[in-house]
């Protein structure tokens, strides 16, 4: 018991001591060696947070334009053993029904080969400006309800209920937009918005005219061709109602599990693929996210260690310059726990600054800013992915590396001679 | 070689004794013996002035008797307690409660100002920042500095600076007070003010011992040591002092 207390009344002056030569050391230090440290370090924090945030955000705006624009938060699609959903009307009315639904959209698709500027065509031999796509039949209302496809348009316009004629063409199709011509890529050139396609399903030929051009990023929107699902049946001589694809949007995330659930309970699963977007999403948007978490962890850990070098080589810097003032210490019986807080808590001191400051600098101006400009990328269109969790983490880690960092040139400078140090030899 | 007087005192026990003390120093492959067997004693309430020409080994021993550096061989036993055999925290702990040291170039630390400068081992004595920083004042106006109390070493001079060294070495009423040269850097006038100033400590009661190779400052002390390459060459009190004991 008197141990103890005699080891905490120690502890209370060992405390009281080094705060007592820390703050005045940094505060009547130089304001621009304070502002220098402190500087670094915010960059350091950002550099913590950025490179990561940056890879997982790319993916992670990836995935949420598939899950907005594609796939919705259900999405019934025909299985690969049956070209369509069968029974269609009875799994719509079925999804209706259920609480959580907020909107659905049904897709008819089919595949068909289009050309155009086949008027201007001179030669018989001259190779055709032709491709082929996904045409996916929609109607108008329900999709955008769904996806917000009218906001993807990017030339031209959207369809209307009466377009029956006209089309949405996937920027992906047109090498206007997409500038890649490969015999197994093919892409059509010199389409204009009201200029007229020829589209060809099995036997049936009819022309239509460009309308609109969308573009999402998302490969299954840029790379079909939108009209309406009218169209599409007449078309594909179609007198059914079965359509191939329903994208459903649920109130909540956790809805989009129940849905998924009641429609596998209702049997729905036996002849189509129910999937929520998370199970739906592109296989490589899963591989990259996986190796971009590991780059980012990789940039974050080498960050992490270039921050500790440098909170390193900030506090023994101070050390070595301060290593006269430090035997004086040492000499008029200063015990060297005293000397090695005070130098703790300077790092501590400038590494929490730096970390507020980095971490206002983000949330403050970084973040908002890559939110209205997002990083314009072929796949996606990257934001900053930051969460309070992530940064607090970081945040917390590059305190107690400066922790480490602060206490271990402090104590070499400490150990050394104490009158080698008084005397500087 | 004149044979070093021993002073013996027969009252009480002496609060230094120093026996047989050497360092030697190794530069490469040459010796440097700085200190080649010093011994003598110092009672409570002296005033030690230990002079010599340069290179005679004079600071060498002052560290020693300071547990600054540990001597080759020998003992050094201050308050009963024999410094060569102790080390590390414990050694710190001694030259916290038992000494005080004054040293050339002053060594106060920039960021502080006077009083902070003082404050410093009072509280790692455990006296509360308050109380430190009362003691600290008091400490202060003995030196003649209470008017200079928040300003920091730069601006002050280097008398002045003398001084707040002299308050932080003396603030925590240690047993020994060590000065090294503490006027080697300062003009004549102003040095006589600090050597008034260890006389007046030492009325007191305060123990000093002072390095130093003026032989008109060591005249003013009590005693004075002589040292010649590492060795005594002869330990005499000057009359003004005797006569007052
Ligand atoms: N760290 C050291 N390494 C090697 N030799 C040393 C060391 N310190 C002192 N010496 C040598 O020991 C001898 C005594 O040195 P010391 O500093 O004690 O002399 P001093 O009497 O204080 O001289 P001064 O009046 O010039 O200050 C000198 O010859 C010096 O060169
Ligand atoms: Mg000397």
């Amino acid at each position: 018991m008197r141990t103890l207390s005699e080891w905490s009344s120690r502890m209370a002056i060992v405390l009281r001591l080094a705060s007592f030569l820390a703050y005045r050391q940094v505060r009547r230090g130089s304001l621009w060696t304070n502002l220098l440290i402190t500087s670094v370090m915010a960059l350091t924090f950002l550099n913590l947070i950025f490179i990561g945030g940056i890879l997982v955000g790319l993916i992670e705006s990836a995935s949420t334009a598939n899950r907005t624009l594609y796939t919705g938060d259900v999405l019934i699609s025909a299985t690969q053993t049956r070209p369509y959903i069968e029974d269609s009307p009875s799994a719509i009315a079925l999804v209706r029904s259920l609480p959580w639904v907020e909107a659905l959209s049904a897709r008819y698709t089919g595949i068909a080969d289009v050309e155009a500027g086949y008027r201007s065509k001179t030669n018989y031999t001259d190779i055709p400006n032709e491709t082929n796509a996904l045409l996916t039949g929609i109607n108008p209302m329900d999709e955008d309800a769904v996806s917000g496809l009218r906001s993807r348009v990017i030339a031209g316009s959207y369809l209307d209920p009466q377009d029956s004629e006209a089309i949405l063409m996937g920027a992906d199709k047109l090498y206007q937009y997409s500038p890649i011509d490969t015999p197994g890529l093919r892409t059509l050139k010199d389409v204009a918005i009201g200029d007229r396609v020829r589209i060809k399903v099995g036997p049936h030929v009819k022309e239509f005219t460009v309308k609109g051009i969308v573009k999402g990023k998302v490969q299954e929107i840029d790379s079909r061709i939108f009209m309406l699902d009218t169209s599409l049946r007449e078309l594909l001589g179609r007198a059914d109602k079965s359509v191939n694809e329903i994208a459903i949007n649920t109130f909540t995330d956790e809805g989009a599990v129940f849905t998924k659930e009641a429609l596998v309970r209702s049997g729905l699963s036996e002849r189509a693929r129910v999937q929520t977007w998370v199970d739906a999403q592109p296989k490589f948007i899963r591989d990259i996210k996986d190796t971009f978490a590991l780059l980012g962890n990789i940039v974050g850990t080498i960050g992490l260690i270039v921050s500790s070098i440098t909170i390193f080589i900030v506090i023994f810097i101070n050390a070595v310059t301060r290593r006269k003032y430090i035997g004086i210490l040492r000499g008029i019986g200063v015990d060297a726990s005293v000397i090695e807080l005070s130098y703790v808590m300077q790092a501590l001191f400038y590494a929490t600054v730096g970390t507020v400051v980095g971490a206002l600098v983000l949330f403050c101006i970084i973040k908002p800013w890559i939110d209205v400009h997002p990083i314009n990328f072929p796949f996606s269109d990257g934001v900053l992915s930051v969460t309070a969790v992530g940064t607090s983490l970081r945040g917390a880690l590059l305190i107690v590396a400066s922790l480490i960092a602060g206490y271990v040139p402090a104590r070499m400078i400490v150990k050394q001679n104490t009158l080698d140090a008084i005397l500087g030899r | 070689m004149t044979k070093a007087k021993k002073r013996v005192s027969t009252q009480v026990s002496p609060l230094i004794a120093v026996c047989s003390l050497t360092k030697t120093f190794h530069v490469g492959d040459a010796e440097v013996r700085a200190l080649r067997g010093v011994s003598f004693t110092v009672r409570e309430g002296e005033f030690v002035a230990i002079t010599g020409r340069s290179g005679s080994g004079k600071s060498t021993l002052l560290y020693q008797l300071g547990a600054l550096d540990h001597p080759t061989s020998g003992e050094v036993i201050i308050d009963g307690v024999d410094i060569t055999r102790i080390s590390g925290k414990r050694r710190t702990a001694f030259r916290l409660d038992k000494l005080g040291y004054v040293f050339q170039d002053y060594a106060l630390l920039p960021e502080l100002t006077a009083t902070e400068n003082v404050m410093v081992p009072l509280m790692m004595q455990g006296v509360s920042t308050d109380g430190a920083r009362r003691k600290s004042a008091e400490a202060l106006q003995r030196v003649g500095l209470g008017d200079r109390l928040l300003n920091r070493p730069s601006q002050l001079s280097g008398g002045q600076q003398q001084r707040v060294a002299i308050a932080r070495a003396i603030a925590h009423e240690p047993k020994i007070l060590f000065a090294d040269e503490p006027t080697a850097n300062l003009d004549s006038e102003t040095s006589e003010t600090i050597l008034d100033l260890f006389i007046e400590l030492n009325r007191f009661g305060q123990t000093i011992l002072m390095v130093t190779h003026e032989k008109e400052y060591a005249s003013i002390t009590g005693r004075v040591i002589m040292l010649a390459d590492g060795e005594m060459v002869s330990d005499k009190s000057p009359k003004r002092v005797q006569s007052r004991v």
